[in-house]
């Protein structure tokens, strides 16, 4: 079969794993940007600016605190998340009643910013990052050679886009967010510190962001400008699946990862475009995205 | 009441006759105390700012890719003038077109969604059009098209000389500026407003939405052609930097810092924007940081621009 279409199973399975890989960047940021928007009204634009934190934190704390790879796990969403609820509270929160144009150009500034800093800090060309001893190596699976790394990313993102769909769709503290989603004013009213959900909502969605960074960090290096362009990317993504459903951008995150990995295989001129292609087909036939509701 | 917002938009007028005046003496005479390439460059990012300003300061419409309008007339007008021999008038009105025909074809999509969806859709459609100048053989990817001739206007005009390329791209400012201007104020610009501000209303009062919004991003887009060809016959260069997305994010922080929806707004804040960066230009990645902090302060201190700030103070619309 393989021989058939004049390509190697190498390069078709090779293609789909790194079409994964990027996929599961789409899903984890594209879902806390629609986790921000469901309840802040506001789109990310910094998301990518934020990822890209996350990334140079995990560098900084191996070069200069010796902390490695696990520990960042865990510390850079903490130290992105915070830096996002200062954010929050300090900005975002006087643009609430206004149009909802004015988040999407605050955060923009905020992310020309942030990449200006990082850029005069670093300079544009990435940093190295190694993957960890643990994780190096790899299994040869008969028709690909997997490497360990690469499987524990997808397998990492799958896990922690679940565990956000679990604890917004099935628990209790998911389930005042989504209240506070359909009618905060009403939900202020039933006791409920909606402000502070909100600031604690914000600060998640960042945190998804710069755990992403983090994962990102061995695969792709870190640098000042790897976020700007991922971020219009899941903008597209976002667009296709439409922000109503968690369950909706995870699925539409991995799907489109592997539709770009495939048009690499089979069409490798289209693969930078192929998303926003599909987008476009999504806009003609469904406006509202795959997995949309008609407001 | 009808009579006298009648009057008083006869009033206002009045005295947006009195500043254009002011205006165009001042282009005349300006090119004689400063460099005249600086001018032309903030003319031409002045048109495009004023474009832009149709679409989110008169329709409400927030277009996040404006660049790929900018670029893709660059491009077409430098590989008309450079590899099809055309005169200069030719090669503009060739990348208008091409503009005008890319904004027709992006606007029936991205007109299918509000708000936020409307700018990350302009957006994605223009990094698509980024990835095609990048990738396609004419536009000679990383290096531009370069060294485009300018050629002689008319067979009359040699643009050659400085000063007469500074005043056929002057006139080309104007002509466009003033175009806007009439739209604004024709009864077709009081119902792009009427979106602005309501558009169930709008609907309900029976006007065909969509093609309002069609026809006014269309219009944004042959004009901002009309800016990015006109660009590109100056500098003899057609590049990535017109299409990538930073030039987006510069003409909304044009229009954003002289003010939306106001008539001079966008030329004062394309005029700052290009002098910060000419001036700042050796502190290098500062001017982006410099341009982010003036984003914020904007959206959260100073929302009305720098002219509706000032008209608001002279009880004036500007």
């Amino acid at each position: 079969m393989f021989e058939l279409l004049g390509i190697s199973p190498q390069a078709l399975f090779g293609q789909l794993l790194i079409g994964l890989i990027n996929g599961s960047f789409y899903a984890m940021l594209s879902l806390g940007l629609a986790v921000i928007f469901g309840l802040l009204n506001i789109i990310n634009f910094c998301h990518g600016a934020l990822y890209m934190m996350g990334a140079f934190v995990a560098w900084f704390a191996l070069k200069h605190l010796g902390l490695g790879y696990w520990p960042s796990l865990i510390v850079a969403p903490i130290v992105v998340g915070a830096f996002g609820m200062v954010l929050e509270r300090s900005m975002l929160r006087h643009l609430y009643k206004l149009d909802h144009i004015y988040g999407l150009l605050l955060t923009f500034g905020l992310a020309l910013v942030i990449e200006g800093v990082f850029r005069n800090e670093f300079g544009a060309s990435g940093l190295p990052y190694g993957i960890p001893p643990t994780l190096s190596g790899g299994q040869n699976l008969g028709f690909m050679f997997l490497p360990n790394y690469r499987a524990w990313v997808i397998v990492a993102s799958l896990g922690v886009c679940l565990a956000t769909w679990y604890v917004i769709e099935r628990t209790k503290l998911g389930a005042y967010l989504r209240a506070a989603t359909e009618n905060p004013t009403l939900v202020q009213a039933f006791g409920i510190n909606v402000p502070r959900m909100i600031t604690l909502t914000y600060g998640l969605g960042v945190a998804l962001a710069a755990l992403a960074g983090v994962l990102a960090a061995p695969i792709y290096q870190v640098s000042p400008l790897m976020g700007s362009n991922l971020i219009i990317v899941v903008f597209a993504v976002v667009v296709i699946g439409g922000m109503g459903s968690i369950l909706g951008s995870i699925i539409t995150g991995f799907a489109l990862g592997v539709v770009e990995g495939l048009t690499k295989v089979f069409y490798p001129e289209a693969s930078s475009t192929v998303i926003f292609i599909v987008m476009a087909i999504v806009l003609l036939i469904r406006p509202t995205g795959l997995f949309g509701r008609a407001h | 009441m009808a009579q006298e917002t009648a009057r008083a938009k006869k009033a206002g007028h009045r005295h947006q006759y009195a500043i254009f005046a002011g205006m165009v003496a001042l282009f005349v005479v300006l090119p004689f105390v400063i460099y005249p390439v600086f001018l032309m460059q903030a003319l031409c990012f002045a048109l495009f700012a004023c474009a832009f300003n149709l679409l989110i300061g008169y329709t409400g419409l927030v277009s996040f890719g404006h660049a790929m309008f900018l670029g893709t007339a660059g491009y077409v007008t430098a590989h008309a003038a450079k590899v099809w021999g055309v005169p200069p008038e030719l090669a503009i009105l060739a990348g208008t077109a091409a503009s005008a025909a890319l904004g027709l074809v992006v606007g029936l999509l991205a007109i299918r969604r509000q708000g936020i969806y409307f700018a990350m859709i302009t957006l994605a459609l223009a990094q698509m059009i980024f990835f095609f100048s990048l990738q396609a053989k004419f536009t000679g990817g990383e290096d531009g098209i370069q060294s485009v001739p300018r050629g002689v206007m008319f067979g009359i005009l040699n643009l050659q000389d400085m000063m007469t390329m500074y005043y056929v791209v002057l006139a080309i400012f104007l002509a466009g500026f003033l175009l806007i201007c009439r739209v604004i104020y024709s009864p077709f610009g009081q119902v792009l407003k009427a979106i602005r501000e309501n558009e169930p209303r709008a609907i309900s009062l029976g006007y065909n939405v969509h093609q309002y919004k069609l026809i006014a991003f269309v219009l944004s887009a042959a004009l901002s052609g009309l800016a990015g060809g006109t660009k590109a016959i100056v500098f003899q260069l057609a590049s990535l930097t017109d299409v990538h997305w930073t030039m987006s994010g510069e003409v909304v922080l044009m229009t954003l810092l002289g003010g939306m929806g106001t008539v001079f707004g966008p030329i004062v804040g394309a005029f700052i924007v290009i002098a910060m960066q000419n001036y700042l230009a050796q502190l290098g990645s500062w001017v982006t940081i410099a341009q982010g902090v003036v984003f914020v302060i904007c959206v959260l201190a100073f929302r009305r621009g720098i002219v509706g700030e000032l008209g608001r103070f002279l009880k004036k619309p500007l």
